[in-house]
């Protein structure tokens, strides 16, 4: 016990952290409507969690406890508030979050395109789980493990978890496809290169609705005769709208209005990503990532090959981006190419660093933190705060400028993110951040 | 000297309009120790990087045990047997001691990323193992056991040395390339390094070749000694035969301090090392 209470002693900051967090904390959780006993609980599992951080088993009896909080929570509010919405719009960019975190985060390669697998994942739910393709099947639509109604209609309307695989397929194609010519890149080339892919695939959705499939050259019959005459690549600006449900084994087809079942499959996914990441950094080819980011010329001397390490963490992150995307296309209705700007990719990248790169619990909290600022601080709560001191122009406006403040403000206070990796601190705090300064004498001059 | 490990055909390295290397040839014998010694600049680290893959011969031909490896991957060249230390260490900074030496088991593993994220039994035993199998090197290396733990840049200048030799060894390699192992410790401490090349030859069966400037453990240590010079090998033999060559003499003192030596008032070659 007086152990107990000497690592209380010894953390002040935590303690002021605490405090602040929870007045924060509430006052967050009224703003999006959350229960104040919801809002306590969760404050009080994480400080638990950051008093006793030494204790082994406390790591995995919080991740518990965040778990049973997350799945009581659309219990305390009704199926179709505001609350569950921003609750599966965050977690589902969680999924993004924690996708890009392998492929940045562990592997270190800088990736400035994720939008491209957002996009990608998007639209395979756009051509299988809608009506789309209209002429598909001389428009008698081709229908695989669907019920109900939509099991009538034309287009190509497939299963939800059938979707998800190819959309898996695909993306993690994509992200081998992307990956290949940054191999004999470095650092910010890689950067300038995937940035590059990212507005290829944008730029493609949005003029896909004047590229026939049957022009296409070689591929065009095949292709014409399984997606029907006249069909195009994607609707362009118009958007593909609107898309299948959510239709799960055993469950009704989900509805816009009852949120809870969008929650859970929403959790589920956050909980397999979270699953694979947290294996993935705890074995062979986690240590091989790290070890390719640390010092690529020494990893490669013994023994890790770096263009299979590589390809397999841009494939890997990219499988994630397709996922998320194929579902918020479900939730959201709708596949908008203005969706897949350039700005997707900076708000994932954000929530990662704000996180902490590398840590896949701080990349949650970054990811879920971000997401209810941008979908539920700046547009509902402080809106209108400029036109209250006479200003003439709505928050959402600066948005990103706000999201830069904020990463501005975090560089210099916690340049390691919210939840630092154990590893980027170490690096952050004494300056070993490049290879060059990786040699043993540099090291020994950091030390003196 | 039996069989011969690996052999360097008419080597050469053009980066550009500069020869590092010219026309090397060079064999090492299985369970040999073998040196080379040579000034600044000489294209030492240079073959090195050619033997282990990082730099691809501009001509010439490498075998080792019996296969050709010119142009061949770095990774796969680790995977047949040759693992090497770094000149200016170059440990995974922020891992520790343990995860580095299992790094260097990489080649030696077989788990997929599927058998990864479903952690079959092949998959943890394995780990296991190679956890087992790091924390042995480290013990015969000579790192304490409360220093497994460490994040490889806490460790101490020595310690970090000998873990870039047990990440080395932890691939079970049959040859073993060492740059400059001595560099900055202090002659005890060279010392005992010598002794562990003799050690790790005589108990692992292992074959070394060392880059090293300091004399005395090249002296000690080497059965045969390549010289090196403006990517030429300008000498080769044993420890007293170069110790005596006139050309060795004249490329580490110059013309006039080679004149010196033979006048018989110079100091005695090469124990005086110009270099830093």
């Amino acid at each position: 016990m007086n152990e107990f209470v000497g690592r209380l002693r010894t953390s002040p900051r935590t303690l002021v952290a605490l405090v602040v967090g929870l007045v924060v904390g509430l006052w967050v959780g009224d703003q999006i409507e959350l229960s104040l006993l919801m809002a306590f609980l969760l404050w009080l599992i994480i400080a638990v969690r950051a008093v006793l951080h030494d204790n082994r088993w406390i790591g995995r009896a919080t991740m518990i406890a965040i778990l049973v909080w997350a799945i009581v929570l659309p219990y305390t509010t009704e199926s179709g508030s505001g609350l569950l919405d921003d609750a599966v719009l965050a977690l589902a960019y969680t999924v993004f979050a924690l996708g890009l975190n392998i492929i940045v985060g562990f592997a270190g390669l800088l990736d400035l395109g994720y939008v491209a697998f957002f996009a990608l994942g998007s639209l395979t739910a756009g051509w299988f789980m809608s009506g789309f393709f209209a002429a598909a099947n001389g428009e008698n639509g081709v229908h695989f493990l669907v019920t109900g109604q939509i099991s009538e209609l034309p287009g190509i309307h497939m299963n939800f978890l059938l979707v998800l695989v190819i959309a898996v397929v695909i993306t993690t194609i994509a992200g081998i496809i992307i990956g290949l010519p940054t191999l004999r890149l470095r650092g910010d080339y890689i950067a300038i290169v995937t940035l590059a892919f990212g507005e290829i695939i944008g730029r493609i959705t949005i003029n896909g609705d004047e590229i026939a499939l049957g022009k296409i050259p070689i591929f065009g019959s095949p292709l014409e005769s399984a997606f029907g005459n006249g069909s195009t690549l994607t609707n362009g600006r118009q958007g593909i709208t609107p898309v299948d449900k959510v239709d799960l084994p055993f469950l009704e087809q989900f509805t816009s209005l009852e949120l809870r079942p969008w929650y859970f499959v929403a959790l589920a996914l956050v909980v397999i990503a979270l699953f694979v990441n947290y294996r993935l950094r705890d074995s062979r080819l986690g240590r091989a990532w790290i070890a390719l980011r640390e010092d690529e010329v020494a990893a490669i001397s013994m023994g890790v090959p770096s263009v299979k390490t590589k390809l397999l963490a841009y494939g890997t992150g990219a499988a994630f981006g397709g996922i998320a995307g194929a579902f918020l296309a479900s939730y959201l209705n709708t596949v908008n190419a203005d969706q897949f700007a350039f700005s997707f990719s900076i708000f994932v990248l954000a929530m990662v660093i704000l996180g902490g790169l590398g840590s896949i619990e701080g990349v949650v909290l970054g990811a879920i933190t971000l997401s209810l600022i941008n979908n539920r601080l700046i547009p509902d709560v402080f809106n209108d705060y400029p036109s209250k001191v006479g200003l003439d122009f709505d928050l959402t406006q600066l948005s990103f400028g706000i999201f830069g403040f904020l990463l501005v403000i975090m560089m210099v206070l916690r340049p390691e993110g919210l939840i630092p990796e154990r590893r980027r601190k170490i690096e952050l705090t004494e300056g070993l951040g490049d290879t060059e300064l990786g040699g043993g004498e540099t090291v020994q001059e950091v030390r003196a | 000297m039996s069989d011969i490990l690996l052999t360097a055909e008419n080597v050469s390295k053009v980066f550009g309009g500069l020869v590092a290397v010219e026309d090397v040839s060079f064999e090492i014998p299985e369970r040999g120790i073998v040196s080379i010694i040579g000034p600044n600049g000489a294209g030492k680290t240079t073959f090195f990087n050619m033997l282990t893959g990082l730099y691809k011969p501009s001509f010439g031909r490498i075998s080792f045990n019996g296969r050709n490896i010119t142009g061949r991957r770095a990774d796969l060249i680790m995977k047949d047997g040759v693992a090497r230390t770094f000149q200016n260490i170059r440990l995974f900074a922020t891992m520790t001691a343990i995860e580095n030496v299992m790094v260097g088991q990489h080649a030696r593993m077989r788990a997929g990323l599927f058998g990864s994220i479903f952690r079959i039994p092949r998959v943890s035993h394995e780990e296991r193992d190679v956890e087992e199998r790091a924390r042995e090197t480290l013990t015969y290396v000579g790192i304490d056991e409360t220093q497994h733990e460490l994040m490889s840049v806490n460790l101490s200048y020595g310690d970090q040395r000998r873990l870039e030799i047990a990440r080395a060894l932890a691939s079970e390699p049959k040859l073993l390339l060492l740059d400059e192992p001595t560099a900055g410790m202090n002659p005890q401490e060279s010392a005992e390094l010598t002794d562990f090349m003799r050690k790790l030859r005589d108990e692992r069966g292992l074959t070394i070749l060392l880059i090293e400037h300091d004399m005395q453990v090249v002296m000690g240590v080497s059965e045969r000694i390549t010289v090196l010079d403006h990517g030429q090998k300008i000498a080769e033999g044993s420890p007293d035969e170069v110790r005596t060559n006139a050309r060795v003499i004249e490329a580490y003192l110059g013309k006039q301090g080679a004149a010196e030596a033979e006048a018989g008032h110079g100091r005695r070659v090469p124990s005086a090392e110009g270099e830093t």
